[in-house]
Parts: C-alpha cells; sequence; structure tokens
C-alpha cells in the first residue's frame, strides 16, 4: 500500500472576474473538459437577514422567485431551463440565497436571460404567493413536522446554541408567519436585499469568456443599481457554561443528541479554522476516525455518530458566528452522558496526546480527494467559486484549498480540539415519545 | 452570437445553440480469464480515478427460488470491509485513507456494488485493496457481532421515516412473496444472521462471473486494465455461483386502493406503481418520455397541476425504476392531510390523459431537450460516467447505449408516447398504496374507489406476502 506520501495534485482553473456598473460581481471560470455550463446568483442574503416577525421569509421568497419575472410568465422558468436539456435549483442557506442551472453549453445566454430577468423585475402575484406559501408548509411538512427528527438538529439546536434572534430563529418559518406574509413584504425584501451590488454571478464551464462578457453586459448591464445594504454583524459571544436542551420526538424510535461547538471564523481567521476541518475528519469520517472506533466499534453505544461544520454541512459557506456540529443516534439503554464524556475524552486525547503517526497526512489527503471530487462537477465548482467570491471576493480560494489544508499541523489540531474543550458546548438531546413522557427515557 | 437583444418591451428568448454529438470518451472493454468484464476510460482533469464493481444476484442461485433475504445482504454489505486475511478493519480504513480514498459496499436484491474513488496515484493499492476483499474478507465474528446489533438499530430507524414506510408497503404489494418485495430486513431479521452464514454467502455468491468492474478517471486504460488483471486474477469462481438468476416476477394481481393507517399524521404519503418495460425494450424511448412529460421533471404536467396549480404538494414526482427481471413506474407525493383524496383525484386525472390523450409537440420536444441534455449533464463527470456506465452495462446494454440513446429518444413520437402511455401509464393498470390517518382521509377516498385499510406495522414490514 502506498503510503501518506501519495501525491496530491491541486487544481489550477483560471479565474476572471468583472463588477458591472450596477454593482453585479461577476466571475468566469472557463474549462472546456466537459460541453456543459454553470450559472449561479448568489444573493447576499439569507434567513439571519429575515425580519422578526417573518420568520421563514427568505426561503419563501426563494420560491417566489420562480415565479415569473417581467418577461417570463409563471412556470415557464423551469420550462426554459428543462427544455434546452438543462436542470436548475435555488437553495437558502444563513447567509445567503442562490438559483443555479447546469446546462448543456449551447443554453448559457438562455440561463442569463432568465436570471436577468428576475433580478429586474420579478413578477409577484397574490395568487402565487398564496400558493407558494402553501408549497412551502408541504416542504415543512414533509421535512420537519410529519417525521421523526425532523429538522434536527439544524432547526433545534439553534436555539440552545445561540440568543439572538437571526441565530436562534427557524429559518424555515412558522407557519402563522409565513401566512401573514404580503406582497409588500416581498417587495421591501426584494429592494432592499436583491440588488445587483449584493449579487455575484458565477459562471463555470465550457464557455468563451470574451463572448460570455458581452452576453453578461447585454442582459445583466442595464438592471438599475440600488443601495446595498450593510451586512449586520451577527456575532454572539462563545458561551462560556454549557447550554442543554431537551426536546420529545413522538415519532423517533431512539434517542438522540447533538453537540454544538462554537469555531473561529473561517473568514477572518481561516489559520485556525482549516485545522477544525482536519479535526472534523480525525472524530468522524470512516472506520478509521476516532469517534467511529470509540463509540461504534469499542463501546458499541450509539447506532450512529457524525460531525460537519455549519448549518448544512458544508464547512466553507457560512460565515461566523456558526458551529461544529456533533451528531449521534443512540439506543434508550445507552446513557447520553457516557456518550458526552466518551466525546470529551476523545478530544482530550487530540489536545493533550496528538496525533498518531501518519494520522494527520491522512486526513489530509482525504480531504483534499474529496475537494478534488467535488470540483470535477461543473455545477459544483461554480457554486463554490460563488460563494468564495462573495464573501471573500476570492475565487480563487477554489484552487488554493487543497494547498492550505496540506499546510494544517498537527499543533494547529491540538489547537482546534482545545478550543472546543475551553468553551461551554451547546447539547441539544432528543427523547422519544409525547412530551408528557416524561425524561425518564 | 446568437440571441436578440432586450429591445423595448417586445423580448423574444435567445436561442439555444444546438448540442454537438455526444461526446463520450473511449471506453475500452474487455473480459478477463476468470469473468470479470472490466470497463476504463480515461477522463483527464482531477486527479482522481472513480470506481464501481457490480457483482450479480445477491438473492438467489441456480434453480432457487429464494425468498427475501434482505437480511443477509443488508449485513454483508456492512460487514465486507471489517476484515480480510491480511488487515483488519483499522488498517483497511487507515490505508484507504492514505490514499485520499473511500469505499462503501452496498447491496439489494440484484447485485452488490462496491463504490470506491482515489487519488490517481492510489489506484494500485484501492485495486489491490478491493482484490483481497474479495479473495479473503474474513467477516470477523466479533465485527459482525458488533454490526448486527448496529444495523438492526439503523433499520429501526429508517423504518419510523414515512418515505421508507410507503415505499415498502407499496413494493410489497407489487411483488408479495419476492425478494423485490422490500428493501429493508424486516425487524428482527438481522440479529438473527451470524458470522459464518456471511462467509458461506461470500464463498457461494461474491463470484467473479458477469462482475463487471468500472474505472473511470485520470487514468491509462491499459494500464489500469493489466492492473485490474493482475490483481482479480486470484479471485475465483463459486461453482453455481454462476446460474445465479432472480426468481421470475409475477404479475400484480390488482385490488383495491390500500390505505396504510398512520394516527396523527399531517401529511398523506401516496404511492401508485406498476410494471414498466425494460431499457432494452424499443418501446423504451417513448416511455421515458412519457413519464418525463407526466412527472419526470419540475415541468411535468404532474408538478404544474397538484404542486404550482393547487399547493396540495411540496415534491410531486414520477420515475422508472429498474431492476433485473422487471421495471417499475411509479408517482409519489406527500400532500397535506385535508387534501389527500383530491390530490389523488388530480394524479389519477393526469394519468388518464397520458393514456388516453396525445401530448402537444411542445411537451414532448422539451422531454425530449430533458431526457438528452441530462444524460450529458450526469456524463459530465468522472463519478456520474461511472456510475451511468456501471448501470446501464450491468443491466446487459452495450456501451455505444449512451451514444445511441439520443438518437432513438429524437424518433419517438407523440403518437408512440400516448401507445406507451396507455399501455404503462392508465390509471387501472397501478397498484395505489397510501400511508395516512385513516380516520381523516378514508372518507374522501372511498369517493373515488374502494379502500381496504391496513394497519401500520413496521414488525412486519407492512404489507409483505
Amino acid at each position: 500500500m502506498s503510503g501518506p506520501q501519495t501525491k496530491i495534485s491541486s487544481l489550477s482553473y483560471p479565474v476572471e472576474r468583472v463588477t458591472l456598473r450596477n454593482g453585479l460581481r461577476v466571475v468566469l471560470a472557463p474549462d472546456k473538459a466537459a460541453p456543459v455550463v454553470g450559472v449561479g446568483v448568489y444573493y447576499d442574503v439569507g434567513f439571519r437577514s429575515e425580519p422578526e416577525g417573518r420568520t421563514g421569509f427568505a426561503h419563501l421568497f426563494e420560491h417566489l422567485m420562480f415565479q415569473g419575472s417581467e418577461n417570463v410568465g409563471k412556470a415557464r422558468h423551469p420550462q426554459y431551463v428543462q427544455g434546452a436539456g438543462g436542470t436548475f435549483n435555488g437553495s437558502t442557506h444563513p447567509d445567503y440565497t442562490n438559483y443555479f442551472e447546469l446546462l448543456p453549453a449551447g443554453a448559457l445566454e438562455l440561463a442569463l436571460f432568465l436570471e436577468a430577468d428576475r433580478m429586474r423585475a420579478p413578477r409577484i402575484t397574490q395568487e402565487n404567493l398564496e400558493n407558494q406559501i402553501a408549497v412551502v408548509q408541504e416542504e415543512i411538512r414533509v421535512n420537519v413536522l410529519n417525521r421523526p427528527y425532523g429538522g434536527f438538529p439544524w432547526i433545534t439546536l439553534a436555539p440552545v446554541a445561540f440568543h439572538s434572534f437571526p441565530n436562534a430563529h427557524n429559518g424555515y418559518g412558522d407557519f402563522s408567519e409565513l401566512e401573514a406574509a404580503t406582497l409588500d413584504d416581498a417587495a421591501a425584501f426584494f429592494t432592499t436585499y436583491y440588488a445587483p451590488g449584493n449579487a455575484v454571478l458565477s459562471l463555470a464551464g465550457d464557455l468563451d469568456p470574451d463572448e460570455t462578457l458581452r452576453m453578461v453586459e447585454r442582459y445583466f448591464g442595464h438592471i438599475p443599481a440600488r443601495d446595498v445594504p450593510r451586512r449586520p454583524s451577527f456575532a454572539e459571544p462563545v458561551p462560556a457554561d454549557e447550554r442543554r436542551g431537551h426536546q420529545h420526538d413522538p415519532l423517533a424510535p431512539t434517542p438522540a443528541l447533538a453537540v454544538g461547538y462554537r469555531v473561529p471564523d473561517p473568514l477572518s481567521d481561516l489559520t485556525a479554522y482549516l485545522p477544525v476541518v482536519a479535526l472534523s475528519e480525525v472524530l468522524s469520517n470512516g472506520d478509521a476516525s476516532r469517534l467511529q472506533r470509540r463509540l461504534v466499534q469499542r463501546d458499541r453505544s450509539v447506532t450512529s455518530v457524525s460531525t460537519y461544520l455549519g448549518t448544512f454541512g458544508d464547512p466553507f459557506d457560512q460565515r461566523d458566528p456558526l458551529l461544529f456540529n456533533l451528531e449521534v443516534y443512540h439506543p434508550a439503554e445507552t446513557r447520553s452522558a457516557d456518550v458526552l464524556a466518551a466525546i470529551d475524552q476523545e478530544l482530550a486525547r487530540v489536545a493533550d496526546g496528538g496525533l498518531e503517526r501518519g494520522e494527520l497526512a491522512r486526513v489530509q489527503a482525504r480531504l483534499v480527494a474529496t475537494i478534488l471530487r467535488e470540483a470535477d462537477g461543473v455545477l459544483e465548482r461554480t457554486l463554490a467559486f460563488a460563494v468564495f467570491e462573495q464573501q471573500r471576493g476570492r475565487a480563487e480560494l477554489v484552487n488554493e484549498l487543497p494547498a492550505h489544508i496540506l499546510d494544517v499541523t498537527e499543533d494547529a489540531v491540538r489547537a482546534a480540539a482545545t478550543g472546543l474543550l475551553a468553551q461551554g458546548r451547546s447539547v441539544l438531546e432528543v427523547t422519544p415519545g409525547p412530551a408528557d413522557a416524561g425524561e425518564q427515557a | 452570437m446568437t440571441g436578440s437583444a432586450v429591445t423595448g418591451s417586445a423580448v423574444t428568448l435567445p436561442v439555444v445553440r444546438p448540442p454537438g454529438p455526444v461526446q463520450l470518451p473511449a471506453v475500452l472493454d474487455q473480459t478477463l480469464d476468470n469473468g470479470v468484464r472490466v470497463l476504463a476510460v480515461r477522463r483527464p482533469g482531477v486527479p482522481v480515478v472513480e470506481m464501481r464493481l457490480r457483482i450479480p444476484a445477491l438473492c438467489g442461485q441456480s434453480g432457487e427460488q429464494l425468498g427475501p433475504d434482505a437480511a443477509g445482504r443488508t449485513l454483508l454489505a456492512e460487514t465486507i470491509l471489517t476484515g480480510t486475511a491480511e488487515r483488519d478493519r483499522q488498517r483497511i480504513a487507515t490505508d484507504l485513507q492514505s490514499i485520499g480514498g473511500s469505499l462503501a459496499a452496498s447491496a439489494d436484491a440484484d447485485r452488490l456494488a462496491l463504490t470506491g474513488s482515489t487519488l490517481s496515484d492510489g489506484l494500485p493499492a484501492l485495486l489491490r485493496l478491493v482484490a483481497e476483499v474479495l479473495v479473503s474478507a474474513s467477516y470477523p465474528d466479533d465485527e459482525v457481532d458488533g454490526e448486527r446489533d448496529r444495523v438492526e438499530q439503523e433499520i429501526t430507524i429508517a423504518r419510523s421515516q414515512p418515505a421508507v414506510l410507503a415505499r415498502e408497503a407499496l413494493l410489497g404489494r407489487l411483488h408479495p412473496a419476492h425478494p423485490y418485495g422490500t428493501e429493508l430486513p424486516p425487524p428482527g431479521a438481522v440479529t438473527a444472521v451470524t458470522a459464518a452464514r456471511m462467509r458461506d454467502m461470500h464463498a457461494g455468491r461474491v463470484s467473479p462471473d458477469r462482475a463487471l468492474l468500472t474505472l473511470v478517471g485520470d487514468l491509462d486504460p491499459q494500464e489500469a486494465l493489466g492492473l485490474a488483471g493482475d490483481v482479480l486474477a486470484s479471485w475465483a469462481g463459486a461453482v453455481g455461483a454462476a446460474g445465479g438468476r432472480v426468481p421470475d416476477v409475477p404479475a400484480y394481481p390488482g385490488g383495491p386502493l390500500v390505505l396504510v393507517n398512520r394516527p396523527g399524521a399531517v401529511q398523506t404519503n401516496i404511492r401508485l406503481g406498476g410494471p414498466a418495460l425494460p431499457r432494452s425494450d424499443e418501446r423504451y424511448p417513448a416511455l421515458q418520455l412519457a413519464n418525463i412529460v407526466y412527472g419526470g421533471y419540475f415541468s411535468s404536467r404532474l408538478v404544474n397541476n397538484i404542486r404550482e396549480d393547487k399547493g396540495y404538494t411540496y415534491s410531486p414526482r414520477s420515475a422508472i425504476d429498474h431492476a433485473i427481471a422487471t421495471s417499475r413506474f411509479t408517482v409519489a407525493a406527500d400532500v397535506a392531510t385535508e387534501v389527500t383524496a383530491p390530490a389523488l383525484l388530480e394524479m389519477c386525472y393526469e394519468l388518464g390523459r397520458m393514456a388516453l390523450l396525445q401530448v402537444s409537440a411542445e411537451e414532448l420536444g422539451a422531454a425530449r431537450q430533458y431526457a438528452v441534455g441530462t444524460m450529458a449533464l450526469m456524463s459530465a463527470t468522472s463519478a456520474g460516467l461511472a456510475s451511468v456506465l456501471s448501470v446501464l452495462v450491468g443491466s446487459g446494454l452495450p456501451v455505444d447505449y449512451l451514444r445511441e440513446h439520443p438518437a432513438a429518444l429524437a424518433r419517438v413520437s407523440a403518437e408512440d408516447v400516448l401507445a406507451v402511455g396507455s399501455q404503462v401509464l392508465a390509471p387501472a393498470k397501478l397498484a395505489p398504496v397510501l400511508l395516512g390517518d385513516a380516520d381523516r382521509v378514508r372518507a374522501g377516498l372511498e369517493v373515488l374507489g374502494p379502500v381496504e385499510v391496513a394497519a401500520e406495522s413496521p414488525a412486519t414490514g407492512g404489507r409483505q406476502g
């Protein structure tokens, strides 16, 4: 078996960038490996920015952006994209809302037209608003209300770990607040947050940069500039003492446990953040990882354990504050206190004892391979360029990330583990059964 | 430059430049002496290689008519990577990490699959490990004991998910007493499987005969083939495994709407399913387009009706899925409890339209473009191309299917779509299975036809035959 010295290559996608007069930032990354293009539009607004009393509005508004625009009728956006052989979607995150297409190269101009039309003038009617409120409610039922562990832990851990409305509230939204949404809310939200200067357009794949820039100018250039909102700080102090939450889930067959730890700011301190990414891999990815070995293979006390960074598990798409999440499902016989004690022991083993011989190099190889495999997809690449350009003005980080991962040191991973142990973690326990069943489980 | 500028209020949609012919890289295709077929494709770009290995017929051997054995195959997949003659579980895992590799096993009634990847320099090490697992997986007693209990708990969690229960109920209804009738072991079944049984099963079923190894990525195809030949040479065929086959699939017997009671459910999981055509059937391209027009993509009639017009549901969809011995057409929608019957009415109305009336030229053209385009998108990454090749060739189709299928789609007429629609999408030919709160939805459903209420019984895996 070749050892940890396996050669690790990097990425070298060329990146060009232009800012239009209206403030729209454009990133181009041409690559002819496949006759496919990716288009991503990132608006710098996520559910952390939605107003109190309107929980779920950023996500609802994402749905409304598919309901037609000045020159595109209802239901036509999907028809145009898919009828050109492409796929599309949108998603709402704590810090951004994105819209994206993956298409045969010949359909690039169509996608630019469609994205520009809705950036300029979405057409939202009362009927479409009511329709999409109903659709979003069904989305919430299928993903949260009608299933066990619904919203665990992304919705339910947040109010344990955070106390401010932007960080703590449910980004899917409260049904009554969704139902209260009005066309005026939508107009105000669009005017404030969907300004061209608050967006990044990312284009990657089989495209000609000069021709593409002319098309971008033609479709997006005439969208009037608007004021760009200042992004508020969502900072909260790192808790000194442990926080606890308890949830009863009548649909769950077994208990579950989530633990959240605060981590260094990925934007201002990438050097301190990447060791936490490596620590997550050390702890929970694959049969060689420490929590798998300890909890699954040795103690046999849990059904599964996983760790990940960020609300939805992408370590690189969220700004501060964000969590290192630990998610455990375990049989009723296992006491959560024992699981927590074992986690503490394993963190202390890293913090005090460091890593095994070769462990860091193995973990680095895995992390880099994961990044390379993701970059093979034109759409995944398009989205990574967009998020790095939006947060950092540095789409090139896609290319640079493998080298940064290889720069992580053992001492830094130890320091990352120490950082988790030193703070007040946030613990959420899920107990099967209705709330009146008590906590004897 | 194509397209037209935005001028005043009259806006013309930009023209889509038609795609060129399918750009499929050369596929080296050779069968080793022990029966393993190897596909190797060079796809430079990122320095990674993707591996797919399919080993057929996990559910039965020649002449046997085995019932469902989801427990055996599930535990086999969960423990095949826990030890070999030369490496323990830790060593397997750390050696994989060292090459930036991944390796996972999964099993269904048709095949065992090993799915892996590695930094390109690690390909020899990955293939040596895979060969070692195939030849000498040891299923250590202690590892199997630990996994058995854990897998049982995972099955318990899976069986608490309504989507899983609805799928199981539909499959049980379509394929009673057949291995295809369930995808999950029944509760408790895994706890009865022993390590000795795993070793027997491996010896009897994990055979190179008709196995398919697909390698795609930053590699030299001839070198990769030579490497595979060298490392896999010691993998010998188990006698008898060559005849392994899935039992014939009996015709769907028909029957009333089955409502599985899930008291308190705030949604009803509606599922419809019935027999479809295999990919090798000459009418299959027409069926593929019929499915897309009906519910196979966002721009479908089903989505436009019950989501975008009526707001009954978030993610309604239809699909054709293929097993070795059968193909299925399925429809799924999770709808608010109070609109259960109206949603089912619309789903059947749209099915009826597909079975009775021709689709429009615009709908047919869009579906055709979508089918051709998404095939190209799926093949545009090494992982995607490896999976597509493995699935298509593994189900008996030629490699050229990827090149030729767009032309077959181009020949489909609206008459063809109607002909196949009346055969496969006719509501009368589909089994309806619903999972929901019977007290609240039964009366509405009885307006549409006879209803048989079944108790929710995860303890027996829903309606198994």
